[in-house]
């Protein structure tokens, strides 16, 4: 085992670099979007002191370095900072209001909550009937079954997300009233309610994901169906099912998981779109609206909460798709 | 005629390439009693596997039987429904694949692989199974039987999986086994345990078998009859003993006359001759783990050392410290009498192209995206600088020389060559390089014997034209018997013995060497039993066998 956990602790420590890498990436990004955001709230009018001013107030006539230590401090402990479109203005309201700041962290958390639950579900639903899926075209594969599922899987992942969302909603929210249309979930709602609400938006996430994660399936398997032993295998006289899910499958894990935790990632960080069709209060609705107001604070902890996530799940995968090895499991 | 179990009559069979179907076996017969043992011989490509497979009423994706039949127990396999053919298999027919390494599934436990057919067919409870797979380990003569079932394949040495394969067969206990090539990536002293086993198992539950081999002196051993094959047609059928002192046709006399092939014995090198490579004191390790220890020899020019030992000895190590791509912890390579680098990346490109090497697997050593002429091109422009038309002229040049006609083969891809023609081109990349030293490492072993006849006769040629220096890794000493003039026997990374061939093969010898000599099959079909007595290995105990049933 020993050997396994090396292998984990070395991948955690590069996940750590890589998430420090990304977060001077994002900072730089940020900071070079154009104009900043008292231009952007002041409008066109505005004199140079009073955006000089805010500028002071926000901290953003330090230089970059400074700012993105003091940023990267904060953010270490937790501490994304302070919204700049929810914060108090001292020298516009003359005395410090005292504490009343939404922070970023209070900010995201409820979102955040809600993309995660989005995902969450679209993953229950998505990741068995893919593999499902994939397992049974491999099994039938080349048969009008494998043709259909390719088809299907194919041209759901070549529509464009919002066109899925209204051919749902067409069909299971205005011509079968089954569900609701909108997807306006909000604290403290019943989970039956919620998951409820949630549904359309995942269906059609699901179809989203699918193909891929179907077809990797389906190529894992049928890439191993020529070994050596798949041929044992079936000379055992064992049922194709049982060839196909007791001998293929776990071996042919690795490349699975991988397409899965991609596309996971994709759930998390990806799904504005469908947020906005649904009206779904989730995290990339947010974020659009930070980049819009140059709300710099905000759109940093967004980009680095997707990136985080992005690596946390390859991460996860890496780690699965060592243990899914016997080899590494069982040393000589 | 009422004990006949398979019965196999014209049976035709097709393959598919490029959308065409090309006929692969010609319209067989054969017949095998209950009890019986029967022998498949002949080269790669004759069909052996494909009608074995075919006894089992099974084809692999791309071959289909076009005409014939195929009775197991009056049972028309050919025209039989899938569920009826899988009720069969596993359970009164079944199969040992050539290399067990490949065909025990890598993510699950020998045992669990043992009992799934005799659950699955409902012949036995898991428990009973796994009983019973302990059983049949011991009586396969496994170490630690209670125990080596509970680990994974990765886990079990190549000669201990083949005879957990053996007992998985077993497992329902079926009418017949079909063994394909069961011991071929064996070495030799391991191939003897497995045959042995494999021979008294097959006795005790008077199971019938059919042996497929390339290797007569195997087949010797186990069969009751040989029927000998050639590009899908039967060349001729006859008892064991018969067939041996009395082949019938032309072919099987030229299978039976391919161990004769010997160079002449070379005058003794000159005293003081500078050797053209010389390995001193080498010492190596894979991480912590010695692997040579103290290894020296010289190879001379003109000459072929051949390195013998069993897997793990060290004979590719030692090669790959000769190459410079495992640089020794101590000791030195030396060539003409200087001292090369230890690392490749240190050495000139005059030194690197001095030393070439071939590999055992061509299939896997070529790329299969480059065409034989960019394959044998790039050392011809990398070492010797030439491009354009001389570039071209001499790539056919050399493959004039392992001949292979220019204007057919150079547009070819590898995939489009049979083995031995892969081969001849690691071959042709080698001499490419214009270098007076070779290592082989194992480069017959994946061969037949009359392909690998041709390639060591090519060998010897090349070195007679062109005074090249071999060191020839082999575990096969019917190789070294023809093609060395020195032998060097390794075990566990030391120098156990060396000198030149005559006295090698001529006794007393070191106890190691004739453990190695005297495990070659030989022709003599009683030669496995009297090795055995000879060695104190009595068949296993007949106690066992009444209470087994």
């Amino acid at each position: 085992m020993s050997q396994v956990l090396r292998i984990i602790l070395q991948r955690i420590a590069l996940g750590i670099l890589t998430l420090f890498i990304v977060s001077i990436v994002i900072f730089t990004a940020v900071n070079m979007l154009p104009g900043d955001f008292a231009q952007a709230i002041l409008g066109q009018g505005a004199t140079p002191e009073a955006i000089e001013s805010i500028r002071r107030d926000l901290g953003l006539d330090q230089p970059p370095i400074q700012r993105y230590f003091a940023w990267l401090a904060g953010a270490v402990q937790g501490d994304l900072g302070t919204s700049f479109a929810q914060a108090n203005f001292s020298s516009f309201v003359g005395a410090d209001s005292g504490g009343s700041d939404v922070t970023v962290a209070t900010q995201i958390a409820p979102r955040f909550a809600n993309t995660m639950f989005l995902a969450g579900v679209t993953a229950c639903i998505a990741v068995p009937f893919s593999i499902m899926l994939g397992v049974l075209a491999a099994l039938y594969r080349n048969s009008a079954f494998d043709r259909a599922a390719n088809i299907f899987t194919l041209s759901s992942i070549s529509s464009p997300e919002f066109f899925l969302a209204y051919v749902l909603i067409l069909f299971l929210a205005v011509l079968n009233p089954v569900l609701p249309s909108l997807s306006n979930i909000y604290d403290g709602m019943e989970f039956g309610e919620r998951l409820q609400k949630t549904l359309l938006p995942a269906l059609t996430l699901t179809l989203v994901v699918t193909a891929h994660m179907m077809r990797m399936t389906r190529a894992a398997i049928i890439n191993l169906l020529a070994s050596p032993y798949i041929e044992m295998a079936r000379l055992k006289g064992l049922s194709p099912l049982r060839v196909i899910v007791k001998h293929a499958l776990p071996n042919a894990l690795a490349p699975i998981i991988n397409v899965v935790a991609l596309n996971l990632a994709y759930l998390i960080t990806g799904v504005v779109v469908v947020e906005v069709v649904f009206v779904y209060p989730g995290i990339g609705q947010l974020f659009v609206d930070g980049v819009k107001t140059r709300d710099i604070p905000l759109v940093q902890a967004c980009c680095l909460i997707f990136a985080g996530a992005y690596i946390l799940l390859n991460l996860t995968a890496d780690i699965l798709s060592i243990l899914s090895n016997p080899r590494l499991r069982h040393p000589k | 005629m009422t004990d006949l179990l398979l019965k196999i009559r014209g049976l035709k069979i097709e393959g598919r390439s490029d959308e065409i179907w090309n006929p692969i076996i010609n319209g067989v017969d054969l017949d095998l009693r209950k009890g019986e043992v029967l022998g498949l011989i002949g080269e790669s490509g004759a069909g052996k596997s494909t009608i074995g497979l075919a006894g089992m009423g099974f084809t692999r994706d791309g071959v289909r039987i076009s005409g014939g039949s195929v009775e197991f127990d009056g049972i028309d396999l050919v025209n039989a429904s899938a569920e009826v053919k899988r009720k069969l298999l596993g359970s009164r027919i079944a199969y040992v694949a050539q290399s067990a390494a490949a065909s025990f599934n890598p993510a699950h436990k020998l045992i669990d692989q043992h009992t799934e057919a005799p659950v699955q067919h409902g012949v036995m409870s898991r428990a009973e199974s796994a009983a019973d797979a302990v059983e049949l380990y011991r009586r396969l003569r496994l170490p630690n039987p209670e125990e080596i079932g509970f680990r994974y394949p990765h886990q079990v040495s190549g000669g201990q999986l083949q005879r957990a394969m053996t007992a998985m067969a077993m497992s329902c206990r079926p009418d017949l086994i079909i063994f394909d090539e069961p011991t071929t990536a064996l070495d030799v002293t391991t191939q003897i345990e497995v045959l042995a086993s494999i021979r008294d198992i097959v006795e005790q539950f008077d199971t019938a078998a059919i042996y497929i081999t390339h290797d007569l002196a195997v087949v010797a051993q186990m069969a009751d009859r040989i029927k000998v094959l050639l590009k899908g047609d039967e060349v001729e059928e006859a008892e064991t003993r018969e067939m041996l002192s009395h082949p019938k046709e032309d072919y099987t006399k030229s299978l039976w006359a391919v161990r004769e092939f010997k160079r002449p014995q070379k005058p003794a090198v000159a005293a003081g001759a500078t050797p053209v490579v010389s390995v001193r004191k080498v010492t190596a390790a894979y991480g912590k783990v010695k692997v040579l220890q103290n290894v020296s020899f010289d190879i001379h020019e003109g000459r072929t050392v051949a390195v013998v030992g069993e897997s793990g000895s060290g004979k590719s190590t030692t090669a790959r410290c000769i190459t410079g791509l495992l640089p020794p912890l101590s000791g030195s390579i030396q060539f003409d009498g200087v001292e090369m680098p230890a690392d490749y990346r240190k050495r000139s490109k005059d030194q690197l192209r001095q030393v070439q090497m071939i590999y055992q697997m061509a299939d896997t050593a070529l790329n299969p995206r480059k065409s034989i002429g960019e394959i044998i091109g790039r050392p011809v422009q990398f070492y010797m600088g030439l491009r354009g038309r001389e570039k071209r002229r001499r790539v056919e040049q050399l493959l004039d020389e392992i001949e292979l006609p220019a204007d057919q083969y150079f547009d070819r891809l590898p995939s489009e060559l049979s083995g031995g023609q892969k081969q001849r081109i690691g071959i042709a990349r080698a001499l490419a390089a214009e270098p007076r030293f070779i290592i082989c490492d194992e480069v017959t072993s994946a061969l037949d014997q009359l392909v690998a006849e041709g390639i060591l006769k090519l060998l010897a040629r090349l070195q007679d034209d062109l005074k090249l220096s071999y060191m020839f890794i082999t575990h096969d000493l019917a190789t070294v018997r023809s093609i060395a003039d020195e032998v060097v026997v390794m075990k566990e990374g030391k120098v156990i013995e060396q000198g030149p061939k005559a006295e090698m093969f001529r006794p007393p010898h070191h106890a190691y060497t004739d453990l190695l000599l005297s495990s070659v099959p030989e022709m003599d079909p009683d030669w496995l039993s009297n090795l055995l007595k000879e060695r104190g290995v009595d068949n296993i105990g007949d106690a066992a066998v009444d209470k087994m049933g």
